[in-house]
């Protein structure tokens, strides 16, 4: 009886163990729109407001967000774009043409995207990509026929702005920023970039044209509402079907929260880099820890995670070392320190190691052996 | 295009000069011949009758009259003319003047001054065809008539008159009088007095004939043409028959026709020249031969097309198939004729065969080089004339192959029939005369239901659409843009940059010193440049179109003599060279290549154009037309050098400088003195440019604009800017207002837009970093430090981070966790880090100042 019953809890156990790393996984890995933004209230609104006027009024504006790498910039940006989407206003007037400067390393190759994803290919036939003056002279004129009242609003959105910083004379920029400052289509022009230096290297003129607008984004939370994200990261849901499961993991997570040792494992990981995604990697190792037969988070398993997240790669090579080539490189660090960091030749390596050997083989050998 | 036409012609004198005037050197006459090389044709053009004038664009020649041909001293022929102007060389905001639809063929008697009547004789293409109408007669419409023109009103720069009687009559008489035509004693028209006589013959006889001769002829058409277009021929057969009974009347016209009848072959050869020339510089696109084939129809086919109209411009309209026209011409024109030398002109066969072979002849060495020529032609111009006759390339190719063959064969095999191939423009003006009225609509109507076609229509060679005469557009918007809802929002809206103003405040003299600049050389027709320059946001480019937009107005007004505006500006050009594309392309419409555009931007500035007006030309971003032959600039700041050329051109740039440092000393002194710069603005100004935007509306304190003004004043004095900084400062305002008690925009407010903008995001970066950065930052201090110099390696660093570490007494990072701290680090730009992969020996520097890190560091 007591049997049976404990095999049902199991099975019900299993199911319930790969759900939650189901649902945690999807939560660490993938950067879904669902997921939570965390201390960016400020910017989250001011960039809602500025494509909401842009939509609604037909107003033109650019705008960078810069922040580090890993700060939420294009999590930001997908969240605004989704509440924007959801009103119906907004969702049949906004033109979309996302670029990438990794994607599009130069203005002819930007214009054929601009053009395609603005869906004007087809007015002209494959014509249109002759050659590039003439590609660049075809979207101009498209956006200067525009105007505010009646023109659907264009939005660009360039990731990795930098790199577009890079192109021949600007000219894509110049051009997305004029038509930003003048009476043409409307169009926002958003840049997302991690460096802090971005608007020096903007050419003057481009400067001038450009709005000013920056929105930073720079993961500015204490310990305390790190502790808090980490806490909101491993929540269960409400509308989990296992309610009593998802009550006993919550507590779990709470008194993980509580524990002097976690505690300690994330106050390590957060001196040493704030951002979100090497929490997530953390607690990704931790969650794989999880099993049926240990189906609740220990400070141990986020121990172990924190360890192997900060394994020095280089010191893993040595461990994997034969005795030999540890007695050559235990020969070098000798030189190393003799010379000064100057370089040596493998003669010189040779007779080091040879008189290393033949004092201490026996020690080394034994001292290996343990 | 226009260069070679010109080398293709060469023009001589008729009979000796008229006169002379001893005095002036001059020598005056009564015609001129114009011999084109490639055809080998040969054309007369005498005094009092139109002609084609070279133009800018090439498509559309201008219209003029011959009034005096003269000689000067120098061996230049010239030519007086009274212009015409066609109705798309009128300004824009005077047609509605007519209050009436004008057809393309209609012009007007041009009395407006300001143009030069005296060209080169050499920019004459070919004579035309002016019919002068009373003020009730209507204008034809024609579906095809390219070579005809009408003129019925005269205008005179500001309004549009009829033609007064005595003038209209003056022409009409003159019309009358070339088309009795007494067969001029001309070198080249002597050729073919016989034929002229046999044609006269040809028609009187055709006159006295009933319509049911008509008739009998036509369905012997019919018979000849059963095989593959018997539906067709039918369809036009009962449209004949219909007609049969109207023709006569107008025929009496019609035979008055028949002596321009071997001028007007010669316009057709010349057509076909023109058009060849035409392709020869816009670039072939898509050889076809069923396109190729049309082409050549349709210029057969114009010859008729000009006598016909002057016969009966008004006669009644009926529906005609507009089906392929050579081909049935050529059908047609050898059966004719053999009908009406059975009749009566048998005995003239003689006498016309050497002449008429010679005709022939010419024909046929014509086409060898005209239809590889025109076929190009015939794709790139997508020009309203050949698509209205579209529906012939429905006729597929074979169809037409068949048709063509025939009559080529058939005209080489007798020459008896032969000797009215060039008579046959009577007959097949009578048959083409019905078709006068029927609007292309309907005219395509029959041909798109005839059974014979449909299934051969070949819709291929049409659907290369050129891109260039797409228009592309951004779709329109389904929801329309919301009204500014309050004060605020309204403000935003008059702040934006995009907002044109009312006025420019603060630029009045600037305005005043361009508008003068402008306006002089305006008046005075001649060229010149001016360089104008300023940093970004100083209201260069809105006070150059300012100017502009005053003097287009002070033109539309009649103050000024009206002038073409064009702008080019560097930035938005992909290569220096582009220049000359866009500018050719503002100018004329045309498409070329920028080595092809060079040489006719520099033929157009440098010949003396009839006809021209100035042209203002901005010159926005010049720095980037930068080459480094500087072949751009030279040639832009030479044209306006040359007399003739009427180029006024307004540079723009951003440095004060630019002429002394990047140009070369010939460029620079075609520039010319004539500068200005555009100072920054003073915070008073900018303070007058808010309030003058805002106009009135109350949005600010007045100490908010003034301390906006300042600021902005006091960093870079850019207008945009300062602009940007109000509407940043509305929106803060606006999530803010519950606190703010006014409602305005208060200094707070702007206070912190400006925080928002110009302040660096440095140190709030740093402030935000995460504990091991901030060390890691700190131990590179140390050791620059230490070390004295700016420059450490990440194991130097490293050493320094462990140390301060131990001193913290936090744990020590490992070396994976350092690298990946200063590789963050440097994606930031805090750092420079060297881009190798030397692991720990990496080189870094500092991208900001030791003491703004020393400060962001200390504050915590």
């Amino acid at each position: 009886m007591s049997k049976r019953k404990s095999k049902e809890t199991s099975s019900v156990n299993g199911e319930c163990i790969s759900q939650v790393q189901r649902i945690l996984r999807e939560r660490f890995c993938h950067q879904c729109p669902n997921g939570k933004l965390f201390g960016v209230q400020l910017q989250y609104k001011h960039l809602l407001e500025l494509l909401k006027r842009t939509t609604i009024h037909g107003e033109s504006n650019s705008a960078l967000i810069i922040g580090p790498r890993g700060s939420g910039k294009t999590m930001l940006l997908n969240h605004v774009l989704k509440e924007l989407m959801e009103a119906k206003q907004v969702r049949e007037n906004l033109m979309q043409v996302h670029l990438n400067g990794l994607l599009q390393t130069n203005d002819k190759i930007a214009l054929k995207e601009i053009t395609r994803q603005l869906q004007m290919e087809n007015v002209v036939g494959d014509k249109v990509f002759g050659s590039f003056a003439e590609n660049l002279a075809f979207l101009l004129e498209a956006l200067k026929k525009g105007d505010r009242d009646s023109s659907c609003p264009v939005l660009f959105i360039l990731d990795e702005f930098d790199l577009f910083v890079h192109h021949k004379n600007q000219t894509l920029l110049y051009n997305l920023f004029d038509i930003s400052q003048s009476a043409q289509t409307p169009v926002t022009v958003i840049g997302l970039t991690c460096r802090q230096d971005i608007l020096e290297l903007l050419e003057k003129r481009v400067k001038s044209r450009f709005s000013h607008r920056q929105i930073y984004l720079m993961n500015s939370f204490d310990f305390k509402q790190y502790l808090r994200i980490f806490k909101e990261q491993l929540y269960l849901p409400a509308e989990f079907l296992y309610k009593p499961f998802t009550q006993k993991w919550n507590k779990n997570v709470q008194s993980l929260s509580e524990d002097r040792t976690v505690q300690d494992v994330l106050q390590n990981h957060f001196h040493c880099s704030k951002d979100l995604r090497s929490l997530h990697m953390l607690l990704m190792l931790a969650l794989s820890s999880i099993t049926v037969s240990h189906p609740f988070m220990t400070g141990s398993d986020l121990l172990e995670a924190s360890k192997s997240c900060r394994m020095d790669s280089k010191a893993n090579i040595v461990h994997g070392l034969s005795v030999l080539e540890i007695c050559l490189i235990i020969a070098m660090k000798h030189l190393n320190d003799v010379y000064e960091g100057e370089p040596f030749n493998f003669q010189m390596v040779y007779n080091g190691e040879m008189k290393v050997s033949t004092l201490k083989s026996i020690n080394i050998t034994l001292l290996l052996l343990k | 295009m226009n260069t070679r036409q010109q080398c293709k012609r060469i023009y001589s004198w008729v009979g000796r000069a008229k006169s002379s005037d001893q005095k002036m050197k001059t020598f005056q006459y009564r015609g001129i011949l114009i011999k084109s090389e490639r055809s080998l044709t040969e054309m007369c053009i005498l005094l009092g009758e139109f002609v084609l004038v070279e133009g800018a664009n090439a498509d559309q020649p201008f219209v003029a009259k011959l009034l005096k041909l003269y000689e000067d001293g120098s061996q230049e022929k010239h030519a007086v003319v009274q212009w015409f102007s066609r109705i798309t060389e009128l300004p824009l905001n005077k047609r509605k003047l007519l209050r009436r639809e004008v057809s393309p063929q209609e012009i007007f008697l041009d009395k407006a001054p300001g143009y030069g009547t005296d060209i080169n004789v050499e920019t004459i293409i070919k004579n035309v065809k002016v019919i002068p109408l009373a003020p009730e007669e209507v204008v034809p419409v024609r579906s095809k008539g390219k070579q005809i023109f009408f003129v019925k009103e005269s205008w005179d720069g500001k309004c549009f008159k009829p033609l007064s009687p005595g003038l209209l009559s003056e022409l009409k008489e003159a019309e009358k009088k070339k088309r009795v035509g007494s067969p001029t004693p001309l070198t080249d028209c002597q050729v073919f007095p016989s034929d002229f006589i046999c044609s006269l013959k040809a028609e009187t006889d055709r006159v006295t004939r009933s319509t049911m001769k008509t008739k009998n002829i036509q369905m012997e058409i019919e018979s000849r043409h059963s095989a593959s277009k018997s539906s067709l021929s039918k369809e036009r057969h009962s449209q004949r028959v219909a007609n049969g009974i109207n023709t006569p009347g107008a025929r009496k016209k019609l035979q008055l026709n028949s002596p321009t009848k071997s001028r007007n072959k010669l316009t057709g050869c010349n057509v076909l020249e023109l058009l060849g020339d035409d392709c020869d510089a816009l670039e072939a696109r898509e050889p076809s031969a069923t396109k190729r084939k049309v082409t050549f129809t349709e210029i057969l086919g114009s010859p008729p097309k000009v006598s016909r109209t002057n016969g009966e411009p008004d006669s009644p309209q009926t529906m005609r198939g507009d089906w392929s026209k050579v081909a049935e011409t050529i059908r047609i024109s050898p059966y004719r004729r053999g009908q009406d030398s059975s009749l009566k002109a048998k005995n003239l066969d003689g006498k016309d065969d050497d002449t008429c072979l010679a005709e022939e002849q010419e024909l046929k060495t014509r086409r060898p080089v005209v239809i590889p020529r025109s076929h190009r032609k015939c794709v790139q111009k997508t020009t309203a004339l050949i698509a209205e006759q579209l529906h012939f390339l429905n006729i597929s190719e074979q169809d037409q192959e068949d048709d063509y063959l025939p009559s080529t064969d058939c005209s080489d095999s007798s020459s008896s029939e032969e000797e009215e191939s060039m008579v046959p423009c009577t007959p097949k003006r009578k048959t083409r005369s019905s078709t006068t009225l029927s609007t292309p609509k309907s005219s395509r109507k029959p041909s798109d239901t005839t059974p014979a076609n449909t299934p051969r229509k070949s819709p291929e060679p049409r659907t290369p659409k050129t891109p260039r005469n797409a228009t592309p557009r951004i779709p329109i918007r389904n929801q329309a843009t919301e009204k500014p809802a309050n004060v605020l929002e309204e403000a935003r809206l008059r702040l934006h940059v995009s907002t044109i103003p009312g006025s420019l405040p603060c630029r009045e003299e600037e305005f005043q010193d361009i508008y003068n600049f402008v306006e002089s050389k305006l008046i005075d027709g001649t060229g010149g440049c001016m360089y104008i320059s300023g940093v970004p946001g100083t209201g260069k480019t809105a006070t150059v179109h300012e100017v502009i937009r005053c003097l287009q107005q002070a033109a539309e007004n009649d103050e000024l003599p009206s002038f073409q505006f064009i702008e080019i500006n560097g930035m938005k050009l992909t290569d220096p060279h582009q220049a000359y594309v866009q500018i050719l392309q503002l100018l004329t419409g045309q498409k070329v290549t920028a080595t092809h555009a060079a040489e006719l931007l520099a033929k157009l500035f440098s010949t003396p154009g009839p006809k021209r007006k100035t042209t203002v030309l901005i010159v926005d971003e010049l720095d980037l037309l930068w080459t480094r032959k500087q072949d751009v600039m030279y040639n832009l700041f030479d044209w306006p050098t040359q007399r003739q050329a009427k180029l006024i051109i307004l540079a723009i740039a951003n440095t004060m400088d630019l002429p002394e440092r990047i140009m070369m000393n010939r460029v620079a002194s075609r520039l010319g003195l004539t500068r200005m710069s555009f100072q920054p603005y003073t915070y008073k100004q900018l303070q007058q440019i808010i309030s003058s935007r805002l106009n009135h509306i109350k949005a600010f304190e007045e100490d908010a604009i003034q301390l906006v003004s300042r600021k902005v004043a006091a960093l870079s004095g850019d207008a945009r800017r300062c602009l940007d900084i109000c509407r940043r400062s509305t929106e803060i305002c606006e999530f803010s207002s519950q606190k703010s008690a006014s409602g305005l925009v208060s200094m707070a407010h702007v206070m912190k837009a400006i925080d928002e903008m110009f302040s660096s995001p440095y140190i709030n970066s740093i402030r935000n970093a995460s504990l091991h950065e901030q060390m890691f930052l700190k131990a590179i201090i140390a050791e620059f430090r230490r070390s004295g110099l700016e420059e450490a390696t990440v194991q130097q660093i490293y050493h320094q981070h462990v140390a301060l570490c131990r001193i913290e007494g936090l744990q020590i990072p490992t070396v994976s966790e350092i690298m990946a701290i200063c590789s963050r680090l440097g994606a930031c730009r805090f750092l420079l880090v060297e881009s190798n992969n030397k692991y720990l020996h990496v080189r870094v520097r500092l991208n900001i100042s030791q003491d703004d890190v020393m400060y962001a560091l200390k504050q915590e």
